[in-house]
């Protein structure tokens, strides 16, 4: 599903990522975790194209990204993109709009999903996510937790092969960690192809089929827990 | 802005000052200081009194001649006076003169009904000639021809006052080139004019297709404005005006210039037309409420323009690629960085011969034009406010470039830039005062108007300022309730 292949990036002189190689089957679940700075979250948005990088390839859900991606692959990219949901650490639900309008704007912009398909499905990943009685909430008025969950049924509501979380708990209390790590639970279990960057060491042990440790930019470890 | 600071000041200055200023000794004075003082207008240009070309920091014409002649005859050989001009705007002369910025105005001023009950008005130093200028060809033979058609004149002249007597559709205009402009490019059907202007303005080789009628539609005279305080000094300008008729320096002044004609010679026109006097009542009203509603138009028109050209640059600016951003902002340097009666000018007179538009339209675009680029700096701010992190989930979520900015940058966007557009938009209601120079009537004319018809600035300056206020606070309203609307996301964080 997800096949990284000499992957390396620079900022200026500093190498953030160094010759990252390595292959994720579909139904896996990589926990990414490492210390700060090691290269997690800029891996991570190379997967989606969010940043470009210097050399190598990724191929993700069928679509090959290469270096010095521009305008005339903006097509391939949004395809992909619709393929690869991303849930990010400060949620980034756009603020002018309902959970249920945040969730039905890509299907229906994107893929021009009529309006009532798109509500009715919306409806029902708010239910998998627990907030079927907060539709027409604006984002001001939910929790931190609530509104994370919010922005996982976002990413869902395109379909995706491949879900990206980005350290998707730190921004968060204690108490809300746990509301949306077992949703996340929930979609592992579902068979969902997942890269979670996390500095839960036990979360990522309870869901996690392996365990990346990256450090100054490589793979320092890659730990398979699970079959 | 200095206009509505002026503007601020007279109806002020009529509020408290009336009255309580004192002359009647300028004569005196005159003599004492050794110098008088005159009012006059530059702008009237050639032949009143104009820089002279070949050294611009000299100033000639035949008003300059006269009240040299008049100033040493004022004098005598022990206590010599010199007169010096003070450069006034042409249609606030009368009320500098009361105000006593200066001793007396000398610049074409007409022997008027209204002026007499105002000021005192010496003898004449010229006698002219209302003259009709028409398009070759145009069938019009007089003034009663022109019922119901557009004819420009110069604002507050005797010409403006014929044409306010017969209900024409006048067009005010300041300066004395522009209104052949207009008649030549089909904008007017006539302008009529004293035959100085008519002569050196109209119908010159360069306007080979505008014809003057051969006879006068009216005459009258030129006189020199003295406060009413100072009769003295008017018997003395009178004897030196009647000593420079007596031995020919009058007619040698005149001739000088090319102005002496058989005029001069023929009887002083006795008392001719005159603007009824008029009063503060229900027509005045529904004419400022008319003004009102141009004001409103017009700001409105303006800023419908205004804010998808706004909207446009800033994108431009913000993400377009380096060429566009390049175009985008020497569109915004350009217009924010020049007058915007600069642009009024070059859109209404300098492209005229080009694009014919009309005095509405013209004044549209250009305010329009020119507000864009406030908008655009307005909008690129309140796009560059939207955390980053918004346009990355859209992306993430497989939106293009455009789909982004519509469904999620734009509505957020137009949240922030909600109270500076209020604030532009007042500001657009008050600005829209200068397209008055290009012949539309507006509030703020209008209330110069009343005030010149009335002879005071209190009421109609009360009642301007009373009508801009009534446009801009429901505005201010309308956007406040908009703003709870559009921001119902967001509560200012307590402090």
């Amino acid at each position: 599903m997800i096949s990284v292949r000499s992957l390396s990036k620079r900022h200026g002189a500093r190498l953030v990522l160094e010759q990252v190689s390595a292959e994720v089957a579909r139904g896996e679940t990589i926990a990414v975790v490492g210390p700060s700075g090691g290269g997690k979250t800029t891996l991570l948005r190379c997967l989606n194209y969010l940043e470009s990088f210097d050399e190598g390839e990724v191929v993700i859900a069928g679509t090959t990204l290469r270096p010095g991606m521009g305008r005339r692959d903006a097509a391939l990219l949004r395809g992909m993109r619709t393929r690869v949901g991303m849930v990010f650490q400060h949620f980034n639900l756009f603020p002018h709009l309902t959970a249920l309008d945040n969730i039905t704007l890509a299907p229906r912009v994107v893929r021009g999903a009529g309006r009532i398909s798109a509500e009715l499905k919306a409806r029902d990943l708010l239910g998998k996510v627990g907030l079927a009685d907060r539709a027409g909430a604006y984002p001001h008025e939910l929790s931190g937790g609530q509104q994370q969950r919010v922005a996982i049924a976002r990413a869902l509501a395109q379909q995706p092969d491949v879900m990206l979380f980005d350290e998707p708990t730190s921004a968060l209390d204690p108490e809300m960690r746990d509301e949306v790590m077992a949703v996340i639970a929930e979609l592992a279990r579902g068979g969902m192809t997942m890269l979670v960057v996390t500095h839960e060491v036990q979360f990522a042990r309870d869901i996690a089929s392996r365990v990346w440790v990256i450090d100054r930019g490589r793979i320092a470890e890659d730990r398979r827990l699970r079959p | 802005m200095t206009r509505h600071a002026g503007l601020a000041l007279l109806v002020l200055l009529a509020a408290c000052s009336s009255g309580t200023e004192e002359h009647g000794d300028t004569l005196a004075r005159i003599r004492a200081r050794g110098e008088i003082t005159w009012g006059a207008d530059i702008q009237g240009g050639e032949p009143y009194v104009y820089e002279d070309p070949a050294d611009p920091r000299h100033l000639i014409g035949f008003e300059v001649d006269i009240m040299d002649a008049i100033a040493r005859r004022l004098g005598d050989a022990a206590h010599p006076v010199k007169a010096r001009m003070a450069q006034y705007t042409w249609s606030n002369l009368v009320p500098s003169l009361e105000r006593g910025d200066f001793d007396v105005v000398m610049n074409g001023l007409e022997a008027t009904d209204e002026r007499k009950r105002r000021i005192l008005l010496s003898e004449p130093y010229y006698i002219y000639g209302e003259t009709l200028t028409i398009r070759a060809g145009d069938p019009y033979r007089s003034v009663f021809d022109l019922a119901g058609k557009r004819v420009g004149t110069l604002n507050q002249t005797y010409a403006h006052d014929i044409l306010r007597m017969l209900a024409f559709d006048w067009v005010p205009y300041e300066g004395n080139e522009e209104p052949y402009r207009d008649l030549v490019l089909g904008r007017t059907d006539a302008v009529l004019l004293d035959n100085i202007i008519a002569d050196r303005y109209g119908c010159i080789p360069a306007n080979p297709t505008l014809r003057c009628l051969p006879y006068d539609i009216a005459r009258g005279t030129y006189v020199i404005g003295i406060r009413k305080a100072d009769p003295d000094l008017k018997q003395a300008i009178d004897q030196a005006l009647a000593a420079m008729r007596a031995d020919g320096e009058l007619r040698r002044i005149l001739e000088k210039t090319r102005l002496w004609d058989e005029r001069q010679t023929d009887l002083v026109p006795s008392e001719s037309v005159s603007a009824r006097k008029r009063r503060f009542d229900r027509e005045m009203v529904v004419q400022f409420l008319e003004a009102a509603w141009v004001t409103l138009e017009l700001s409105v028109l303006s800023f419908l323009l205004a804010v998808p050209i706004g909207m446009l640059l800033a994108v431009a600016r913000t993400y377009g690629a380096p060429p566009v951003r390049a175009y985008a902002r020497v569109y915004i340097e350009l217009f924010r960085g020049t007058p915007v009666l600069l642009q009024l000018f070059v859109l209404y007179y300098g492209l005229g011969e080009v694009v014919r538009l009309g005095p509405m339209s013209a004044a549209v675009l250009g305010l329009g034009l020119n507000y864009a680029a406030y908008e655009a700096e307005v909008y690129r701010g309140a796009l560059l406010a939207i955390p980053r992190g918004q346009s990355e989930a859209a992306r993430a979520l497989g939106l293009g470039p455009w789909q982004t900015l519509r469904h999620v940058l734009v509505p957020q966007g137009l949240r922030l830039a909600l109270p500076p557009m209020t604030n532009d938009f007042v500001a657009l209601l008050k600005d829209s005062s200068l397209v008055s120079t290009i012949t539309v009537i507006e509030l703020t004319k209008r209330m110069s108007v009343a005030a010149i018809d009335l002879g005071s600035y209190l009421i109609p300056g009360l009642l301007c300022a009373a009508l801009y206020l009534a446009l801009s606070l429901p505005l201010a309203e309308l956007a406040r309730r908009l703003e709870r609307r559009l921001g119902r996301d967001q509560r200012p964080l307590a402090l």
